[in-house]
């Protein structure tokens, strides 16, 4: 890496992150080139956020993983710093790009192969967890109530912060992997207290997971570090994974707060027009050549509800499944992954329908899925028509 | 206020964004063409402008764009934001792309077409030519 490069310059009287000694003198390339490396982009992360201080992490949660999105260049870099790099704190990782259980039935080709192990290798090296999972809040233990903590993750962040009482920003794949090695993050924005300026008064009556992942989705283009949700009933887990992960997809935004707000606050209402603009944005097409079921990945008391409402029913078209390898395991013991194999579905872990390289738009036309973070990645990135539909919807007309 | 998020000196011709941008999804890696039919910016290229936009939205590995986008060479000579979010700012640290915020004022008044000098060792930083 390059170290010439300066993040201070002379109007540095206004810098507001200050270092320890120690900090600084990692900062100058006293402890190696890696460090060095590693402190300037907390450092960029603090000046970004208005950091005061590093403060100390316990746990730091990575993306940049799937070699469909980091390609050769975060390949390169990962395996340059992994001959040196190492984590200082419990370090659990995103998902890769396919499950290699079963990588043969899909096509893909050797050098996405070999470039994606080498990736894997590299994180393994620098002594990551190899979770492959986007649901780490749903798979690990959460600590006590209040631990920084660094995800990367937007959905993962979200969740943590407004559901798990842990506190993190939405980190960066750098701000993490820096995390991860100084064992330090920025003190900024949402590890502090947050009042957000805004109130979202949810109005749309009967909400299923795919009205929650909408919004979400509306929630991250209104909100700026946290918003405020208001009207919201009894939600499964379900439905807070879907509006983490829509929330997580349209902006910035990285908390919940289940408030009113203060009289102070602008209220603006979710209602069935704002919902009717966020599904005409995301809802391109009739119907699906296929279904996806994961972005993010299903946890075990989803598998075990898709279980129940399949009813030894079949899909009549190709559904995949993502889920983490942990809960594929659970899951088999349990006699799940059978249920659901006998109905068809394809079950994939260690990967996700966000930014698979599994669903090509020479072979597809259209998804359909219950998913709004799967559905924005489908209609950008692999370019495929998405057609939405709740679980509920799935399974009463693509099974029989 | 302007903030300094990462520094260096750099002359080239400003393309501005009102909306914000998704690097991760929405950017061509290969071309730095913006390929999202919503984005004001929809057939763009981004590829050796200074780019002027509100703030980068999205997914965390949008960071890795940005430095694909560098080892491309399609990236933007330097980026300037109103708001500066994790993504752009660690993806510019490492890309070693120079990046400052700068006030709401300045962002209504900076235009798509103008030549400016950015150097971040400046008391003004961007210097209209």
């Amino acid at each position: 890496m390059e170290s010439t490069h300066k993040y201070y310059n002379c109007n540095n009287d206004n810098l507001p992150l200050e270092l320890t000694r120690e900090e600084e003198s990692a900062l100058k390339g006293e402890q190696g080139e890696i460090m060095q490396m590693a402190y300037r982009i907390l450092v960029a992360t603090g000046e970004a956020t208005d950091a005061e201080k590093l403060i100390p992490i316990e746990w730091a949660h990575l993306s940049g993983v799937n070699y469909n999105t980091i390609g050769d260049a975060g390949e390169e870099f990962l395996s340059s710093i992994s001959k040196n790099a190492r984590v200082k704190v419990k370090t659990t990782l995103n998902p890769m790009g396919f499950d290699i259980d079963n990588v043969s039935n899909y096509k893909l080709d050797e050098n996405f192969i070999s470039k994606q192990l080498s990736i894997r290798n590299s994180y393994e090296t620098m002594g990551v967890i190899p979770s492959f999972s986007c649901i780490p809040y749903e798979i690990f233990d959460i600590p006590q109530n209040g631990t920084q903590v660094a995800f990367a993750e937007s959905n993962a962040a979200i969740h943590a912060n407004s559901y798990d009482n842990l506190k993190t920003n939405k980190e960066s794949a750098f701000s993490a992997l820096a995390s991860a090695i100084i064992g330090k993050s920025p003190y900024s924005s949402l590890r502090k207290e947050d009042t957000p300026n805004v109130t979202i008064q949810m109005k749309v009556k009967n909400p299923n997971e795919l009205t929650y992942g909408m919004l979400g989705f509306y929630a991250g283009k209104v909100g700026d570090t946290s918003v405020n949700i208001s009207g919201l009933g009894e939600m499964d887990q379900r439905q807070c994974k879907a509006m983490c992960g829509g929330m997580g997809t349209s902006g910035t935004c990285a908390k919940f707060n289940f408030v009113e707000g203060d009289p102070n606050t602008e209220k603006i209402d979710f209602d069935e027009k704002e919902m009717q603009n966020v599904h005409d944005e995301l809802n391109t097409s009739e119907k699906g050549d296929l279904i996806t079921l994961g972005s993010p990945q299903l946890g075990l008391d989803e598998i075990s509800d898709l279980t129940a409402k399949l009813k030894g029913r079949s899909f009549e078209k190709r559904c995949m499944v993502f889920l983490p390898r942990t809960v594929k395991e659970q899951a088999q013991k349990i006699g799940y992954i059978t249920e659901l194999e006998r109905a068809g579905c394809e079950i994939l872990s260690d990967c996700c329908t966000c930014l698979t390289p599994l669903i090509c738009k020479d072979d597809v036309d259209a998804v359909t899925t219950n998913s709004i973070k799967g559905a924005f990645y489908l209609k950008n990135s692999n370019g495929v028509g998405v057609n939405l539909k709740s679980l509920k919807e799935i399974v009463e007309d693509e099974t029989r | 206020m302007n903030k300094i998020l990462v520094s260096g000196k750099v002359e080239g011709i400003i393309l501005k964004s009102n909306d914000p941008i998704n690097f991760l999804g929405t950017v061509d890696k290969k071309t730095g063409i913006i390929s999202d039919k919503n984005h004001n910016l929809f057939e763009k290229s981004i590829k050796d402008s200074i780019l002027v936009f509100p703030s980068g939205i999205g997914s965390s590995v949008g960071a890795y764009t940005i430095y694909s986008i560098k080892s491309n060479n399609t990236a933007p000579l330097a980026m300037i934001c109103k708001k500066a979010d994790l993504t752009v700012a660690t993806g510019c640290a490492l890309a070693n792309i120079p990046l400052i915020t700068i006030s709401d004022k300045e962002f209504e008044s900076i235009k798509t077409g103008m030549k400016i000098l950015l150097d971040t060792d400046s008391t003004n930083p961007i210097h209209y030519q």
